[in-house]
């Protein structure tokens, strides 16, 4: 199995030996070979113990109690937290924004990342120049993004209300109606990433071998079809990975909604919660109310929610991955 | 349609010939993907008078220096500043390093359960940890580090994505001989990973830094609850800038540029290797 154990003795002297007793170096040096890998890989199996499994398992500990932050003696209520969610119309409607959220953002992400590196791969001139540009908002932070695009969306003086009214529409309060609110932290999501996943499918687009390209083209395939029919199936299994890692970044969506509030610093996205997500729900139980045992509740069914989606995305990958015709 | 010879050169031309309006499009997204930044050096650079002005002006003025000044008297932004070099610096060095040496021993070493115990690496790419903190803010209450540094940087000190991101890259950039080689001559394993391995997969180390880097100096959710308001990161720092009844956008946001300026420079300087390196991850994952 291991190389030392098949080293050839220097001398053949020592093969006559009946049972040479292993000095201490190659003692050592065969406990070294034996135990390195354990510790090599141990660091993130301590910290994955730490910050993973433990949280998630004591989450599902604290869920089960009245649990006030500072309280030393909680109460054991079982599964009266969950019971509670389930007919929590805040929770459902913090599930409704996350999901409408998520769906405004990904959707028009997909298709403009998809035609962004459609662009890209045109073969133009300083390609990594583009590239970089592209992907420029990617290194942006989230809180310095937040308050940017809350001002610039902010009801009285923001700059696209101001632009709005130029062009002789009337303006809208980005904050305070739900649908306006989703589409404007949608668009800063969409800001951020749209660049990102356009660098992931360009990779994508050029793995595709280009004879078939240029067999279609013979056959007269002008561009649009070329793109359908060819680009298009074979960019399957990426666009799938991209909207699993997006679905996944969607559903736990906080810094954006926290940041468009009106009221700095709250947590309720919005007057009426018509922008608050999960995570923020979370949030504000947690470490505005105090509520620990309710908010691992949350923490949980999101977790499964998550799960869920991820399980239905998974299976669709599979078998999607097993159509022929993509080669590896 | 159009009868086509099978010149190659022809039809490299015809696959591969960019339109002048692929240049625009590419120009105006571009734009777009700078406004807000400039939007916020704009404000950061003037008075809030301006921000009540129908058509706002489109060149900066004189008072960034001013409202700067403004942003270190009202948060620690120095101290924010440290933290998040400390926090980032640290969080980069340790990711990079146990990720190197875990990836090493999933793809040049055999032990028993290996391959089990890769596959729950890669398993666990899927637990989101924020849904994570209520325990871990209790277990850092209970131990005495939340206020800390300590406290948001032990979570981060190794990552599943680098596990597997330094496992992909070593499988092919070591050769085995190499390794047998050395063993043959009585190098200990960690020499063999530090003077044949670390040397093999500097370009996958670099890239994963810079990633781990960014994702760690622009982290908020976990700082914000871990740490206080007196010790805080520069995004920490940035959201209490923000609080308030009355929001002062040019000091808000001559804080959001100040904060922008380090990122943004490293951006630059080594967009190049970023790209190449998303684009890496996403043919290999």
């Amino acid at each position: 199995m291991t190389v030392a154990g098949k080293i050839a003795p220097e001398h053949p002297a020592e093969v006559r030996r009946p049972a040479p007793r292993p000095g201490f170096r190659d003692r050592l040096a065969r406990w070294d070979v034996k135990v390195s890998p354990y510790l090599y890989v141990a660091p993130f199996f301590i910290v994955f113990g730490i910050v993973g499994l433990f949280p998630l398992l004591y989450t599902a500990y604290v869920s089960l109690f009245h649990w006030k932050a500072g309280d030393d003696d909680p109460d054991f209520i079982g599964l009266d937290n969950f019971k509670e969610l389930f007919a929590d119309a805040q929770f459902w409607h913090a599930l409704e924004n996350t999901v409408s959220i998520f769906l405004l953002s990904s959707v028009p992400q997909l298709i403009i990342a998809v035609g962004l590196a459609a662009l890209l791969t045109t073969g133009i001139r300083g390609a990594t120049g583009w590239r970089v540009g592209v992907l420029l908002p990617y290194a942006a932070s989230l809180v310095a993004l937040g308050i940017i695009f809350a001002n610039l969306f902010g009801p009285k003086y923001g700059l696209v209300n101001g632009l709005l009214q130029t062009v002789g529409l009337s303006p809208v309060d980005w904050q305070a109606n739900r649908l306006a609110s989703h589409v404007a932290i949608a668009i800063m999501v969409n800001w951020r990433w749209t660049g990102y996943n356009a660098l992931i499918v360009l990779a994508a687009m050029q793995a595709i071998p280009r004879e078939l390209h240029e067999a279609a083209l013979i056959d007269g395939a002008g561009p649009a079809r070329r793109f359908r029919h060819i680009t298009l199936p074979l960019l399957k299994p990426t666009l799938i990975f991209v909207t699993i890692t997006s679905t996944i970044g969607g559903l736990q969506i906080f810094t954006e909604p926290k940041l468009f509030d009106a009221m700095p610093g709250s947590n309720n996205g919005g007057s009426t919660h018509q922008f608050q997500t999960v995570t923020l729900y979370l949030y504000q139980t947690a470490f505005e109310n105090f509520d620990l045992g309710y908010a691992s509740a949350i923490a949980w069914l999101l977790f499964l929610i998550i799960v869920l989606i991820a399980l239905v995305n998974y299976l669709l990958t599979g078998r999607l991955a097993r159509t022929p015709g993509r080669k590896k | 349609m159009t009868a086509l010879t099978g010149n190659p050169r022809a039809l490299a031309g015809r696959l591969g010939k960019p339109r002048k309006a692929t240049y625009w499009v590419l120009a105006v997204f571009v734009l777009g993907s700078l406004f807000p930044f400039y939007w916020s050096f704009l404000v950061a650079s003037r008075d809030n008078g301006m921000l009540t002005e129908r058509v706002p002006p489109l060149l900066p003025g004189g008072n960034f220096f001013a409202n700067a000044a403004r942003v270190f008297d009202t948060v620690p932004f120095w101290k924010a500043l440290a933290n998040s070099v400390i926090v980032s610096g640290t969080v980069t060095l340790t990711t990079v390093l146990f990720s190197s040496l875990a990836g090493f021993a999933f793809a040049k070493l055999r032990f028993r359960g290996r391959n089990g115990l890769f596959v729950f690496i890669v398993v666990t790419l899927a637990v989101p940890t924020q849904l994570g903190i209520i325990p871990l803010f209790i277990a850092m209450s209970k131990l005495g580090w939340a206020g800390g540094l300590q406290a948001v940087i032990v979570p981060n000190l190794v990552t599943a994505f680098g596990v597997f991101w330094m496992r992909q890259y070593t499988v092919d950039a070591v050769p085995h001989e190499l390794i047998e080689a050395a063993r043959v001559d009585g190098c200990s394993m960690i020499r063999i990973f530090w003077n044949v391995c670390l040397p093999a997969v500097r370009p996958a180390a670099a890239i994963l830094a810079m990633f781990t880097f960014m994702m760690s100096w622009n982290d908020f959710l976990w700082p914000l609850v871990v740490l206080d308001v007196g010790n805080p990161t520069v995004q920490v720092a940035l959201e209490k800038l923000q609080s308030g009844y009355y929001v002062d956008y040019s000091l808000v946001l001559a804080g959001t540029t100040l904060a922008a300026i380090p990122i943004l420079i490293v951006f630059l300087l080594l967009g190049r290797q970023i790209v190449a390196g998303i684009m890496q991850g996403a043919v290999k994952g």
